[in-house]
């Protein structure tokens, strides 16, 4: 109350004419007013601190949960505006539509041959180009190569075939973006015949890629002819011929209707009348084998066929409704087989449309009763389904973002729609499930997120890590728990008060020990000495309780007279130097071990029987964590058994029990809930550890539990990745799942390990 | 031996036998590292022996330091590719020693094992030496004459004294060099950085009058050039500085006999340590582990010091201490003092507690995409949009890695806070309270001055808890090698964007990330050293005080 002393000139002469030594009444007041008001500030400012800290707390669960959300927000197809496809006539008809990657020009091709761009804001046209049409030539197929090439392929009743690649020039005038786009044609300026007979082509199938131009036909009589396109360029002359090799292939039973080649050139598969996709091998033009077929339907046709980005998957669409996936599967013979892969949602309507999306494994589909669907293979999933128009859907183009999508009715309508669909590609079946990814033989959980090209389909399963973080906090637990537990009852009640003081602290030492250091040991030293002596750690477990056992049992032998050099309560002191002997020796052994036992060297005999055996591994990553985790779990469980009251334990001693019967039956029974919160706490740590395993582990992302091998963990897996992911990509947000995984994970286990505590805490007192 | 073991004692003895391992792995651990981290800056003997086929006679002569020795059976050497005498059968155990040999640029390998079988005696040569040198590691070799523009200036008895006296002129001239090169040239592209974010500033602004534009943009170009001339001055001295220390040359022959040359500036360090004294290999050593705690680092950090790193950890703890403190007490305050008790609070009080068991990684991924991008990229967009698109506090940075830090270490202070307002006795609480203060009075009057000591115990676990952190930092403001400390002489002084080294994460980069994990190794010790005795003198320092609280606390409360 140091204020409200006050200083000697302002006392006030009191009426008596004695100097009052009290402040008067307006001074008391102004004082005591100041002092609320400072109580005031107090109270609100640390209230405001309080309260903003915990916010800021509470933020990390809400910011991470609003990183995480948008993955599992559906799609929206968001309709903007409706004008008649440009460019197509009545007399005419749409055979293809394209988008590209600003949103900015949409491209129309028609049976004519016209190539229209038009801005897709309002259908207005920009340019019209014409595509190489044979004289009294008509249309009779068209095809288009995989998304991103922009390939487009005409086939004519003469036998010919045209090709045209849709290319766009970007310049920045003004600072303006302008798009100039254009029609190239890679195999020259004229049709090219493929057919030399002149017959109809009926159905044609076309695939452009750095390796070449493939082109598949079907004419009218049902031949089938594949002509592969080389483009050469003299390095002299600078002038480019064009190499055009044209085999038929064997024919099968049925009528062709679609044909697909895939980009590396090794697949082609033709869908038929009745429901079936037939498969060639052409790696070898030379030789193309016929591979068999596969039934899709039986009740009707495929109607559409289509491959998805990185032509490994297709997706058949048939009349009625079904959308299913197929690959090529190695087999052990080594052929390849078209499997069936998934189902995706049921279609009301004949399937009339499925476009890939471009850079990812997702698809657009569109059926004859107007409704338009949004899948994605790797997912599983279907994003988004919904009737778009009244009557059929005939076309759907999907820009190269993702963004937009330009859908078109069978009256030539188009709609121009905004598509949100950020993350298709995660889906809870995805993370967590078995996913069957391209080129697997069979459903697996694969970790493995990035690759050079856009064509990789990204493996993102979480259980190979969860289960990788669970192996290494079980090793490390399998390590730690024996270790520390005994050393907590030990210290608490048979150690003597001297050596508890030193003990205690020393080990609690090891909690605030950053675990870089452990990792680097872990991993410079640790790995290459169990690797050097690997007979020795097996022999240590065999030989340290059996040593100390039997020295205990010499000891009791003793004389009286020399065991009272050391009493009851310095046994731990006592086995330091046995300890430290056994450990010397085994090491020492070790090579002679090797040489008994194992041939020689270990750890060839161990790869001889079949057991992989990497250098940082799982035994590591135990001893190393389990160093890091003993601490925690000793602490705890040591005050738990510490603070079980004296007189439970001195009324079994006194009922004639003896001091490990009173442990057996009294200590640990009442301290059990400690000891296992603790175990908890330190199952949190081994969960949450990041630098130990990163340092550690060879970091591969597999899934099993062999103590000879590696694994990556969640937390190691983050700090690995985050820093070289694209901010708000799929990849940026697993990453940030795996970090809430991990929090709730840790949070649960200690929120558990903490109420027990809670609840000891009370029993004891209640005792 | 039936009735010794019905009493138990078996059981107890292993119980007994599991404090013991723990207790020898934690001083075990400990002595491996000061014992590897110390040993490194002793000047270790050289030796020189041959090696060879023991039959067709010894060959090639091998000079260095034995690092450490291998006992394997034969099966095991012969897998792992070693040549090893056919005589020998399976049951063999073979020795071999690892030398690190130096010499990088002569023969390419550095370390190298050699099989004991096929060594001659090893001699300690008094005239071997070690050069350390800024570029290629350690020299083996011994000294034959000093050359200085080409003439022999030293040779034979004098030779070791003239060539100290050099090394020391070339450290001086390394010296002036470096300082040129970081501060006065720093200073001008600086400032030249700041003329060009000028004239871009000014282009961009669509007000400026054409002629006033002008006007600036001739002016900027003036000082531009006026800039141009001063490094031109700049340059021309470093290039008569750079001659200088090219001036002196130390011819001196490797193992094999070859002669070399060795510019004497590029030696930082030349000793003869087997005709050292142990006095002068004290004196020595002290020189080396200073040069080590206090030298920036060489050759993609697996040589030199670590001063950076120490400068890091120490500026980006501090500055997390300075936001933690106030804000974690203020929250413990709150949480003990003010806030309704009731469930509520109890599980808000058990989910602060829990954070501080949350994973470290988890607070760097808040950290990352809240800090960095989140608030850093609007930072960008606010105040640094001339930079843009190359971030200022967009990117990871010294403050985001304190902030992140502050955050993972609040539960720390708050909790040990806590423990300490709730272990002063109620009836001083009371007393003030029945003498007329308010609350706020009684608090920080009475009850905060008497938790300052669990204040400050909470404080110095979280320094130590943030100073052996590495996985948040990874990804929120360490890198592994800092061209400029974040302290220094040019405004803003503090530079609160800039990256920073730190210990641990030196630790886990020179131990893992780095080409020659043979030469880092000693330098990983070092360094894990000296980061554990900070962190255990921390701890020691709050142990001790929270000891002494609670001794003063018991006797006021009896």
């Amino acid at each position: 109350m140091n204020d409200i002393s006050q200083s000697p000139q302002r006392r006030q002469i009191a009426p008596g004419g004695r100097r009052s030594l009290l402040p008067s009444p307006e001074q008391r007041e102004r004082l005591r007013k100041r002092r609320a008001f400072k109580d005031h500030v107090s109270r609100y400012g640390i209230g405001i601190a309080g309260i903003g800290v915990v916010a800021a707390l509470a933020m990390i669960f809400v910011y991470l949960f609003s990183e995480v959300a948008p993955l599992f927000r559906s799609a929206t197809v968001d309709p903007q505006a409706s004008y008649s496809v440009p460019g197509v006539d009545a007399d005419d008809e749409l055979v293809h539509l394209s988008l590209e990657r600003y949103n900015q020009l949409g491209t129309s091709f028609s049976q004519l041959g016209n190539v229209t761009f038009f801005e897709a804001e309002d259908g207005a046209i920009r340019t019209q180009l014409a595509l190489p049409i044979p004289e009294q030539a008509t249309t009779t197929a068209v095809a288009t190569a995989v998304a991103n090439a922009n390939a487009v392929a005409y086939g004519f009743d003469n036998g010919q075939v045209s090709l045209g690649v849709l290319e766009y020039a970007l310049s920045y005038p003004d600072n303006l973006r302008h798009i100039e786009p254009d029609l190239a044609l890679p195999l020259g300026d004229e049709p090219i015949t493929l057919d030399e007979q002149g017959r109809a082509i009926e159905v044609l199938g076309v695939q452009v890629s750095d390796r070449g131009t493939y082109i598949a036909a079907a004419t009218e009589d049902g031949e089938l002819l594949l002509a592969s396109f080389q483009r050469r360029e003299n390095l002299m002359t600078g002038e480019v011929s064009i190499e055009q090799d044209t085999v038929t292939l064997p024919a099968f039973d049925g009528e062709p209707r679609q044909i697909l080649i895939d980009g590396r050139f090794r697949h082609l598969y033709v869908g038929d009348d009745a429901g079936r996709i037939h498969h060639y091998d052409i790696g070898n033009l030379d030789s193309v084998d016929y591979l068999g077929a596969v039934q899709v339907t039986d009740q009707g046709q495929v109607t559409r066929l289509a491959y998805l980005n990185g032509t490994v998957s297709i997706i058949a669409g048939t009349s009625d409704g079904q959308v299913r996936q197929y690959f090529p599967v190695r087999q052990s013979s080594g052929q390849h087989s078209l499997e069936h892969i998934r189902d995706f949602a049921r279609y009301q309507g004949a399937i009339t449309h499925i476009e890939p999306e471009y850079n990812r494994h997702g698809f657009l589909v569109g059926d004859d009763q107007g409704y338009l669907g949004i899948h994605h293979t790797t997912a599983g999933q279907d994003v988004f389904q919904a009737r778009m128009t009244e009557g059929p859907l005939s076309r759907i183009a999907v820009s190269p973002v993702n963004t937009m999508a330009l859908i078109v009715d069978d009256q030539r309508q188009l709609q121009r729609a905004e598509v949100q669909n950020r993350h298709p590609d995660i889906s809870l079946s995805s993370l967590w499930g078995k996913v069957w990814y391209e080129g697997r033989s069979e459903p697996r959980y694969i970790w493995q997120s990035t690759a050079s090209t856009d064509a990789f389909e990204p493996k993102m399963s979480l259980m190979p890590l969860t289960v990788g973080t669970l192996k290494a906090a079980f090793y490390a637990m399998l390590f730690a728990t024996p270790l520390a537990l005994m050393g907590a009852v030990y210290t608490a009640y048979f150690m003597t008060p001297k050596l508890r003081g030193k003990v205690k602290p020393t080990i609690e030492i090891m909690e605030a020990l950053p675990t870089v250091i452990l990792g680097f040991l872990a991993g410079l030293w640790l790995a290459p000495f169990i690797e050097g002596s690997l007979p020795a750690v097996f022999s240590v477990l065999l030989l340290m309780p059996l040593a100390m056992l039997a020295f205990a049992y010499a000891w009791s032998r003793l004389p009286e007279r020399i065991r009272r050099l050391a009493p009851e309560g310095w046994e731990a002191a006592l086995l330091v130097p046995v300890i430290l002997l056994v450990g010397w020796f085994c090491v020492a052994m070790s090579p002679h071990l090797e040489i008994w036992l194992f041939d020689g060297n270990m750890r060839q005999w161990l790869t001889d029987i079949g057991i992989v055996y990497d250098q940082r591994n799982a035994l590591v990553v135990g001893i190393a964590m389990g160093f890091a985790v003993i601490p925690t779990i000793f602490s705890i469980a040591e005050d738990a058994v510490f603070n079980v009251p004296r007189h439970l334990t001195q009324g079994s001693l006194a009922l004639g029990a003896t001091r490990w019967q009173t442990v057996l039956g009294v200590v640990l029974p009442t301290a059990s809930p400690g000891m296992f919160s603790a175990v908890m706490m330190g199952f949190g740590r081994a969960v949450g550890e990041t630098m130990i395993v990163l340092m550690a582990t060879g970091n591969s992302p597999i899934m099993n539990f062999n103590i000879f091998e590696g694994m990556r963990t969640l937390s190691a897996n983050i700090a690995v990745e985050l820093t070289e992911t694209a901010v708000g990509s799929s990849h940026f947000r697993v990453l940030f799942l795996a970090a809430l995984v991990l929090l709730a994970m840790t949070f649960v286990v200690n929120t558990l390990a903490e109420i027990i505590r809670q609840r000891l805490r009370k029993r004891y007192s209640s005792l | 031996m039936k009735q010794w073991y019905k009493s138990g004692a078996p059981w107890i003895w292993l119980n007994a036998g599991a404090v013991a391992i723990s207790v020898i792995m934690v001083v075990g651990l400990i002595g491996l590292i000061a014992v590897r981290g110390l040993s490194h800056f002793w000047p270790a003997e050289i030796v020189e022996f041959q090696v060879g086929d023991p039959e067709l006679g010894l060959g090639q002569m091998v000079v260095g330091e034995h690092v450490r020795s291998q006992t394997i059976p034969v099966q095991v050497a012969r897998d792992a590719g070693i040549a090893v005498p056919p005589e020998l059968g399976e049951g063999d155990l073979v020795t071999r020693h690892l030398i690190k040999q130096g010499n990088r640029d002569v023969t390419g390998r550095d370390f190298a094992w050699y099989p004991e079988l096929q060594m001659s005696e090893w001699q300690t040569p008094p005239d071997a030496m070690v050069l350390e040198r800024r570029e290629w590691g350690d020299f083996f070799g011994y000294p034959l004459r000093l050359l200085e523009n080409g003439e022999v200036v030293a040779e034979g008895e004098g030779l070791w004294d003239e060539l100290q006296a050099r090394i020391v002129r070339g450290n001086e001239l390394f010296r002036e060099i470096r300082r040129i090169e970081r501060r006065d040239v720093g200073v001008i592209s600086e400032r030249m950085e700041a003329l060009r974010l000028q004239q871009r500033g000014l282009q961009r602004d669509p007000d400026i009058a054409p002629e006033a534009l002008a006007d600036e943009l001739e002016r900027i170009e003036g000082e531009g050039a006026s800039l141009q001339a001063e490094f031109q001055v700049l340059r021309e001295e470093l290039d008569v500085l750079r001659q200088a220390s090219r001036r002196d040359v130390l011819v001196a022959s490797v193992a094999g006999g070859e002669e070399v040359e060795i510019s004497v500036g590029e030696i930082v360090r030349a000793v003869q340590p087997n005709s050292m004294s142990l006095g002068a290999k004290a004196a020595a050593y002290v020189q080396q582990f200073w040069a080590f705690v206090s030298g920036e680092p060489r050759e993609a950090n697996t040589a030199g010091g670590i001063f950076p790193a120490i400068f890091g950890t120490v500026t980006m703890v501090l500055l997390m201490s300075l936001i933690v403190s106030p804000f974690g007490v203020l929250a413990a305050i709150y949480l003990r003092e003010y806030a309704k008790q009731g469930p509520l609070l109890k599980l808000i009080r058990i989910s602060v507690y829990n954070l501080a068991g949350v994973p470290s990684i988890v607070y760097g991924v808040f950290g990352l995409g809240f800090f960095v991008y989140t608030l850093g990229g609007s930072l960008d967009e606010l105040f640094y949009s001339d930079r843009l698109p190359s971030p200022t506090f967009g990117s990871p940075a010294l403050i985001w890695a304190s902030l992140t830090l502050a955050l993972l270490t609040l539960p720390v202070v708050i909790v040990s806070t806590e423990e300490g307002l709730a272990r002063i006795p109620s009836s001083v609480r009371q007393g003030s309270l029945a003498l007329g203060a308010t609350k706020s009075e009684t608090l920080w009057k009475v009850v905060v001055p008497l938790a300052t000591p669990a204040m400050m115990t909470g404080m110095i676990l979280a320094i130590a808890r943030a100073a052996g952190e590495v996985a948040p930092l990874m990804l929120v403001g360490v890198v592994k090698l800092a061209p400029t400390l974040p302290v220094d002489g040019s405004f803003p002084f503090v530079h609160l964007d800039r990256q920073i080294m730190h210990l641990g994460f030196h630790i886990y980069d020179v131990g893992f990330q780095s080409p020659n994990v043979e030469a880092a190794r000693p330098l990983v010790y070092a360094t894990a050293l000296v980061l554990v005795i900070l962190i255990i003198v921390l701890n020691m320092t709050a142990i001790s005080i929270r000891n002494r609280l609670r001794e003063r606390y018991r006797a006021a409360s009896d």
